[in-house]
């Protein structure tokens, strides 16, 4: 026998107080539970559990009680559980490990080593409830001067937009649930790349529209009803790859949002196959451009990579209005395991570098920053203006707002808080009035905490942060890591 | 670029300046008389004058106000002159040893015409900024105070009444003069980092701080105005040379690009002031200054009184006949002037400002300039 039978990684133990309502077996969409007609008790089979917690908090008796499978293993540093269990799976399967959400890897974590100034004496601090604070930004390419005309500015209240999580990877609640937030507090989400649903149409002020390698859903009326448009060359989770969705999600509503029939694979080929070059990069900033009668900023993301500052360079010379940086720790609703952990840079380090580049090359205004990967809190997203990007955008932290538990297990289409999937019976278990209500919360919430810390910092608008790094000392940072940044070292 | 690792020195301030509207030159006593007045807002570690109208007979020239530490970075800076200029004159600032200030750097004045074949296509004053710039980050021990026309600054370390005693201002006959006494945290024995700050014919002393320093300075940077001293008044100075000279801006507009009105103020103005506002805000949002801050900004037409977005810093201003004030405190004023027609308190972001009215004049008296020690060759064409 070989040794492939782990046992599970969480244990479930439903205790005396459960009166068998049978609820847990119809929340849980891993089918953990089943009801022993002969014991007349719930089972529950431990080894499909992915501890998203949907049964904990709807039991109605508080009979779950869901913990850590801890069983001995050799303590051995490199050959721990997690990677003896992916070796299993893989020679099990022969398949490639597929995964989801950001890295959960320990790659060190900038954020929790940057610490931010405050006034003391000589420079008062400012009381956000006496003065105003202001945080609105304008995403979009500014001019040299006064005298030339200004670029198509998209007005955003807060330096906060959601990330591009297409249709199809998240339900249509989510998207609803997104833009009434992003309405609501005047800020933008990003529709992804698959297409704009007929009933997210109305929220097109408030969006970012995506042009992927896929091209779904793109036709002129798509590209005339977002508020910017966002080519997407890379995401974070998953650089130098494309996407595939495949053909059991696509139903009707996505078949019709994405242009493509009903059942078929969407496959999103990694390069776009029109775009070979920085000069192709060009032509189809441009073709938008064209098309949308440069009324709207056009912008590109790409994943952050050891070459994004010449990289960056180079897409704002080709015209992009805004470059949008995904870093290392961006999320994904399916990403193979071994390029989310392994492949790309931090967005801390990547923004620093491009911010720097752009200044020396003297073109930083003729684009937005838009910072993405990892971004957890008001103190994150401070901290990587002060680095020098224009905004933060945020996904994984909007889908924890609506009641995502990071189970990484997206890529299945079983997301028990209806959040990344196309089930019906699991997509109505968000209600986007509830759910976009949340998600403003964070927003305005952030939002306070934002103004909160710029008023310790004596600075009334969040435009006198940017590229600020004086205003930023490192703590447990070597002195490489420093210089990239350009920050120093906490006490100087 | 030393930008990215810099000692930034916080200071408090006095801040004054004293202009005759119709031109009318006065001598630097009654600037000094002035600023004494507020001794207890500084402490020693700082004071400067700028003047404007003092050298007539040489109004055509850039007047080039030097502090070197040492032999070698005037030998180098002279010839680094040479190469650009017509050297039309040159001599150490006559100084006057006195019980107050003991110690000085080397200090030297050169009255400069940038060689005609190399102006031919660019802009004059653009040359005269580059070639500031140059000595400024390349020459170890140089810096230049001051470098505009018919004008000059007078700073070191040490009260500001005493520095006009050391540069025996009251010798000197200017329109329009402004002063500063600084409060800074820590001892720097360096000159250069007194105030006013200059860049042309521009001079900003500036009593506050500014939190908005990085941005601005990286900014400007970008803009070829690399940011060295560390000091707010650098970029403020910067700032203002950019905006007024090379983008041409309006003072209001100025005004409203460095103390921005607040978004909730600009969306409820008329459509076209809106529109205007916002596209001045969206462009140059770096230059946004944020902070407290009172500070006087004068070239050779004007003198301005800004205060920041909040006004966290005082400013007054006041004006009798041909006269007019600006300075930290009243009573500074009514030192010089007990009975003006008005005063003026500064609001955020609106300046308080005076102009010339007789342009062409530009100081009548004007001051005797051959006390100090002359370069050989003295006043003459050695450059050929
Ligand atoms: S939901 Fe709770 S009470 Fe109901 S069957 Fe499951 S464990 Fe028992
Ligand atoms: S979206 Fe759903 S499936 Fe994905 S991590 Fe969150 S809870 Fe799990």
């Amino acid at each position: 026998m070989i040794t492939n039978n782990f046992p599970p990684k969480y244990k479930l133990n439903i205790n005396e107080n459960c009166n068998k309502c049978k609820r847990c077996a119809k929340e849980c969409s891993f089918d953990v539970f089943t009801f022993d007609e002969t014991e007349n008790n719930i089972v529950a089979y431990n080894k499909n559990c992915v501890a998203c917690r949907r049964c904990v908090l709807t039991c109605p008796q508080n009979a779950i009680e869901l913990s850590e499978n801890k069983i001995a293993f050799n303590s051995h540093f490199n050959w721990d559980y997690k990677t003896q269990n992916d070796i299993h799976k893989q020679s099990d399967t022969g398949a490639k490990l597929l995964t989801s959400v950001g890295t959960g890897l320990s790659h060190k974590n900038i954020f929790d080593h940057l610490l931010l100034d405050a006034c003391q004496v000589t420079n008062p601090s400012i009381d956000p409830l006496r003065e105003p604070m202001e945080l609105r930004t304008f995403v979009g390419r500014k001019s040299d001067n006064i005298s030339d005309e200004i670029g198509p500015q998209l007005q955003l209240e807060t330096p906060i937009v959601f990330a591009a999580m297409s249709f199809g990877a998240l339900s249509l609640n989510v998207h609803k649930a997104l833009g009434n937030a992003a309405r609501k507090a005047g800020t933008c989400m990003n529709c992804g790349e698959g297409g704009l649903h007929p009933d997210m149409v109305e929220y097109g002020p408030n969006t970012f529209v995506q042009v992927a390698s896929g091209r779904f859903g793109i036709d002129k009326e798509y590209l005339e009803s977002g508020a910017a448009i966002e080519i997407k060359i890379g995401q974070g989770a998953k650089p130098g790859i494309g996407g595939h969705l495949p053909g059991e999600k696509i139903d009707k509503e996505i078949s019709k949002t994405r242009m493509i029939p009903e059942g078929s694979d969407a496959i999103s080929p990694a390069p776009h196959h029109d775009i070979y070059s920085i000069e192709d990069l060009e032509n189809l900033i441009y073709l938008l451009k064209e098309v949308t009668e440069y009324k709207k900023p056009v912008g590109v993301k790409i994943s952050a990579v050891h070459n994004a500052p010449a990289i960056a360079t180079g897409i704002v010379r080709a015209g992009a209005d805004f470059v949008a940086v995904d870093g290392l720790k961006g999320g994904t609703g399916a990403t193979p395991a071994t390029i989310r952990d392994n492949v790309g840079i931090p967005i801390e380090l990547a923004i620093s570098s491009i911010d720097k580049r752009l200044r020396e090359e003297k073109i930083r205004h003729k684009a937005s920053i838009i910072a993405s990967g990892g971004i957890r809190s008001s103190a994150d997203i401070l901290k990587i203006i002060a680095l020098g990007a224009d905004c933060a955008s945020i996904g994984t932290a909007a889908l924890i707002a609506l009641g995502c538990t990071v189970c990484e297990s997206c890529h299945t289409n079983k997301c028990a808080w209806g959040i990344a999937t196309q089930k019906p019976e699991l997509t109505k278990r968000l209600d986007p009035e509830e759910g976009g209500e949340r998600v403003y919360n964070l927003l305005r919430s952030w939002s306070l905490e934002m103004k909160e810390l710029l008023g310790s910092l004596g600075i009334t608008s969040i435009e006198s942060l940017k590229g600020n790094r004086e205003r930023l000392r490192a703590l447990d940072l070597d002195s490489y890591t420093m210089e990239t940044l350009g920050v120093k070292g906490a006490g100087r | 670029m030393v930008l990215e690792f810099y000692q930034k020195v916080p200071s408090g301030c006095a801040i004054a300046g004293i202009m005759n509207t119709e031109a009318m030159s006065f001598s630097g006593n009654k600037i000094m008389d002035c600023i004494e007045v507020m001794h207890d807002r500084s402490n020693g570690l700082g004071g400067g004058f700028a003047s404007y109208g003092i050298y007539p007979d040489l109004k055509d020239c850039y007047a080039f106000h030097l502090i070197y530490d040492d032999e070698p970075s005037r030998v180098e800076t002279e010839q680094f002159l040479r190469k650009y200029f017509v050297m039309v004159g040159g001599e150490t600032i006559p100084t006057r040893n006195t019980a107050k200030i003991r110690t000085s750097p080397m200090l030297w004045r050169y009255f400069l015409k940038p060689m005609e074949h190399l102006v031919e296509e660019i802009d004059e004053e653009e040359f005269v900024v580059r070639r500031v710039m140059e000595i400024n980050t390349g020459i170890k021990g140089a810096f230049v105070s001051s470098s505009g026309k018919n004008m000059g600054v007078f700073k070191g370390v040490g009260y500001p009444e005493d520095i006009g005693e050391f540069f025996m201002l009251e010798e000197y006959h200017g329109y329009l003069w402004t002063a500063h006494g600084r409060f800074p945290t820590n001892t720097s024995a360096w000159w250069g980092g007194a105030h006013p700050f200059s860049l042309l014919d521009w001079s900003v002393v500036h009593n506050g701080e500014i939190s908005s320093y990085g941005t601005n300075a990286r900014y400007l940077d970008t803009q070829g105005y690399p940011c060295t001293l560390e000091t707010d008044t650098e970029v403020i100075t910067y700032a203002v040379d950019l905006l007024m000279r090379k983008h041409s801006l309006s003072l209001k507009d100025m005004a409203s690009v460095l103390a921005a009105p607040f978004w909730d103020k600009i969306d409820n103005m008329e459509p076209s002031v809106k529109e205007h506002l916002t596209k001045l805000r969206i462009i140059y949002k770096d230059l946004l200054l944020n902070g407290p801050f009172g500070v006087i900004i004068a070239n050779t037409d004007m003198m301005i009184g800004l205060t920041d977005r909040i006004k966290l810093r005082p400013l007054i201003a006041a004006q009798k006949d041909n006269w007019y004030y600006i300075s930290t405190e009243e009573a500074a004023i009514r030192k010089i002037e007990p009975k003006p027609e008005e005063y003026t308190y500064s609001h955020a972001g609106k300046p308080l400002y005076a102009t010339l009215k007789n342009k062409d004049k530009k100081g009548d008296k004007g001051t005797k300039i051959s006390q100090g020690a002359r370069l050989k060759g003295e006043l003459n064409d050695d450059n050929k």
